[in-house]
């Protein structure tokens, strides 16, 4: 099988797996980046997503041959030290309780906020329904997509 | 190598000194052994003035790391930027829950209420002893100095001595007999709400679960089960599963055939390609409808007594008024975000493991059972867990057996479908109530006869997490029977958040409500009448029904319903707003939830509990596990819906001051969302919901 080369988190990156391997496992278990989480393996939770350029994408639906010359973000790569706009709401309102669904939850709100800087209520419920929080932090994660969208300085 | 694996040593060599400090329960049990006693709470402070606390219980997203710390914090004055934290070992001769030298792990929402006096006196021991130090330095009674923020000050000349400069001699001093506790009007740090010591790991992918460890040389697996419970492996045909790239080894172990590979998914791929052939066994016709047949038969007649106060069945035959139910709860998943995974490496003479679980001395317990090598040649490395609710770690039982028998170290991974399906599950119950009114409509008898499985064992014929939550209630009502069955059925049933509340709750809360309709009277002023002698249950009641504005005026089409609960030695009160549309679908809009768990140790904490609870409790509203054929038929999220963020109500949660001993919050707001919402949607429809899940085709 050739070699897969695809960018990740701004580097490049190249992986020799089976084409229609989910990119979910070639982070998990070739690349060895375990950031981006194993929730359902069929695209119904969200713990997964990671960017592929620029759009949240369920990882663990997605064949690696699929980001072949594309760019992938993860949650490692999502900002150098933590401060994404979203990062930082999420630490100020302390959002994470297990923080397990927390990486899918992050990416799919930056990817958000990349599109619609100033999103509603129903903007947010629109875009982060598919995205389960078995702890229910539902509340804290729409406080904290306001707040990210303030630090980003959003027009209101 | 996992970069945080090996945390412990990494950070005990960094030229810390460690402090140990003997609990009251150990230093008992310690005395009884006459051995040297080992230590139960550390308290290590390093020569760069951090202190480092152990945790000794596991963090599944309920705050210990936190609320831990604090307690120890509060006595020992520390500057809380300073304090880090780290998982304990297994070792319950030290960690064990309420002392027991055997067992260790979090359950019972027990993480803080069995923790609170004797990690304040770890860290006033401490701090005593760092007093000691500094006067000895300076040359000073102690009584002349105080520890504040990580330091002791001389209070006569103001010089600062800081822990890290005095751990050294700190080690030297006696250990006082009875360090004094502050009283809570001296508190600094418990009943605060410092920001969560977990949460930059969680929000860049840091954090390492039992799923993300990774060894040398590991390979990993999958494990195709019986899909009926109880059924074992007839013969099994592995070639083709062998052909899939990546694929290493097939094992069989005692409930199944592992397929081991390079990865997750050629693991996935060659159980795909695995034929087993099954020897299905006793459930094979077990279904959802031959279960409740058990259960109605069981119905019929008389239960083992619970609790039998008066006499409910003549003050039923005389009551001027007789209420009759039915109520039924399925059978229910935990279904964490976090598939069962771990990692195992079973040795020749050792056994080492990585993993979440609840309970770490299990899987000790468990390696030790199945590779036949003692205690102290196990080794089990605990991490966070992506949930967990009650969920046992049979995960890591599994991967013994598969490691054992494939000779490598092996991570094995559960799918979603192997967690929906191979879960112990939350019971399902079918409960026949009666209950009788005098003639002013105010309740005389309550007759409850509970049929659902046990798991927490039998005491004259009950099992007390069958009818909690039912025998349970504080109502003052004369005559107050409650009898319990425990069905034969081989689904594998245990501990579920909130325990047998979740269900029993429903059914208890929802028929106080159809008393106090049939009674005409208000469901709250009922609920009054009934709780005069419950003083904190009242408290919660009065305080949830002012904060929601219970009997002002709503906008249309918006209706109230009230539940009550008092679990894990505290208590709570919800008042939720609801609406119906014309095609049965009802939306909560609105919770108001008052909490009495006692000292609250930190109120974001509690806040973030209790708004998960009520979370857990309104997607137990939307499904059930339903078998056929002895299959559970749920696989993935689409079958077994959790709420999602569209609907998530504004939830409002309101806390008593109290500085009564804290109860357990993890669980206190799963059991009464359910029937708050329920009772709502009566008020709404005029439809009573005795079954759950709740279907549209209820409410129309």
């Amino acid at each position: 099988m050739p070699a897969i080369q695809f960018t990740l988190n701004g580097k490049s990156q190249k992986v020799d797996v089976a084409a229609q391997m989910p990119l979910l496992w070639v982070l998990r278990d070739e690349i060895g980046m375990t950031g981006t989480k194993f929730g359902c393996g069929a695209g119904l939770c969200g713990a997964c997503t990671v960017h592929v350029n620029g759009a949240a994408v369920r990882s663990c639906s997605m064949p690696v041959s699929g980001v072949a010359g594309k760019s992938v973000t993860t949650i490692e790569g999502l900002s150098a030290d933590g401060n994404h706009p979203v990062q930082q709401a999420w630490l100020e309102g302390d959002v994470p309780q297990c923080g397990y669904c927390q990486s899918g939850q992050i990416m799919q709100a930056a990817a958000l906020l990349a599109k619609n800087k100033r999103p509603t209520d129903s903007d947010i419920d629109e875009v982060m329904k598919g995205n389960i929080c078995r702890c229910g932090t539902y509340q804290d994660i729409r406080h904290a997509i306001h707040r990210a969208a303030d630090i980003a300085g959003g027009a209101r | 190598m996992n970069r945080r694996s090996f945390i412990q040593t990494g950070a005990a060599a960094a030229g810390g000194l460690v402090i140990g400090f003997y609990l009251p329960e150990r230093a008992k049990a310690a005395a009884a052994e006459s051995t040297d006693p080992k230590l139960n709470a550390y308290v290590r402070i390093g020569t760069d003035d951090t202190v480092t606390l152990t945790i000794h219980r596991a963090e599944l997203g309920q705050g210990s790391m936190t609320a831990v710390p604090m307690m120890l914090a509060e006595e020992l004055e520390c500057d809380w930027t300073k304090i880090r934290t780290e998982f304990a070992r297994v070792d319950p001769k030290n960690y064990g829950v309420f002392g027991s030298p055997v067992l260790q792990g979090v359950f019972g929402s027990l993480t803080v209420r069995s923790s609170y006096d004797s990690l304040r006196q770890a860290g006033a021991t401490a701090r005593e002893m760092l007093i000691a130090a500094a006067a000895q330095k300076w040359g000073v009674d102690k009584s002349q100095c105080r520890a504040e923020k990580n330091s002791v000050v001389n209070a006569a000349t103001s010089a600062r001595l800081t822990y890290g400069s005095l751990a050294e001699d700190a080690v030297k001093m006696p250990a006082p007999a009875k360090p004094a506790l502050k009283t809570y009007q001296s508190f600094k740090v418990i009943g605060t709400s410092p920001k969560r010591l977990d949460t930059k790991l969680k929000i860049t992918g840091k954090a390492d679960y039992g799923i993300d460890i990774r060894v040398p040389g590991m390979q990993y697996a999958v494990l195709e089960r019986c899909p009926v419970f109880g059924g074992k492996v007839a013969s099994f045909d592995a070639s083709k599963a062998k052909a899939v790239p990546g694929v290493k080894q097939v094992v069989e172990i005692s409930n199944g055939v592992a397929v081991i590979a390079d990865n997750t998914w050629s693991a996935m791929e060659g159980r795909r390609a695995l034929k087993v052939q099954w020897n299905e066994g006793a459930l094979a016709n077990t279904s959802s409808a031959t279960i409740r047949a058990n259960f109605a038969g069981l119905l019929t007649k008389p239960g083992a007594v619970a609790v039998n106060n008066g006499n409910a069945e003549a003050s039923l035959s005389g009551a001027a008024k007789k209420i009759d139910a039915l109520y039924e709860a399925p059978y229910l998943s935990h279904a964490p975000m976090e598939p069962h995974s771990c990692v195992v490496d079973v040795r020749k003479d050792s056994c080492e493991i990585w993993a979440g679980t609840q309970i770490p001395s299990a899987a000790r317990d468990a390696a030790e059972m199945i590779t036949g090598l003692p205690k102290e040649k196990i080794d089990v490395h605990t991490f966070f867990l992506g949930g967990s609710f009650g969920r046992p770690g049979q995960h890591v039982d599994e991967a013994i057996e598969i490691s054992k028998a494939a000779g490598v170290p092996v991570k094995l991974t559960w799918s979603r479908e192997d967690d929906l399906q191979h879960d112990i599950y939350r019971p399902a119950s079918l409960t026949q109530f009666h209950a009788g009114l005098d003639a002013g409509g105010w309740p005389v008898a309550w007759h409850a006869r509970v049929a659902s499985p046990s798991f927490s064992g039998l005491d004259k014929g009950v099992d007390r997490n069958g009818v909690d939550g039912i025998a349970s209630v504080l109502y003052e009502i004369p005559n107050f029977r409650v009898e319990y069955h425990p069905p034969e059925v081989g689904i594998p049933v245990g501990y579920w958040r909130s325990v047998g509340c979740s269900q029993n709750t429903f059914f208890a809360e929802c028929f106080i409500d159809e008393m106090a309709a049939a009674g005409g009277k208000d469901p709250v002023e009922l609920r009054r009448r009934l709780l005069t002698k419950s003083p904190r249950a009242l408290g919660v009641l009065n305080l949830a029904a002012d904060k929601a504005g219970w009997g002002k005026p709503l906008p249309s089409g918006r209706f109230r319903g009230v539940a009550i609960v008092n679990n894990l030695g505290g208590f709570n009160a919800q008042v939720v707003e609801v609406s119906v549309d014309n095609k049965g679908k009802y939306r909560v809009h609105h919770v108001v939830c008052a909490v009495d768990c006692g000292q609250v140790i930190n109120p974001a904490g509690v806040r973030q509990q209790i708004e998960g609870g009520i979370v857990f409790g309104l997607s137990a509203l939307k499904g059930g596990i339903t078998l056929d054929k002895g299959r559970v038929q749920q696989g993935n999220f689409h079958q077994y819906e959790m709420v999602r963020i569209d609907e998530m109500p504004v939830i409002e949660v309101h806390l008593v001051e109290s500085h009564e001993t804290p109860a357990g919050i993890g669980e206190a707001s799963t059991p009464a969302i359910g029937p708050a919402v329920a009772n709502a949607i009566f008020a709404a429809t005029g439809k009573r919901l005795r079954t759950l899940p709740i279907k549209p085709e209820q409410l129309v």
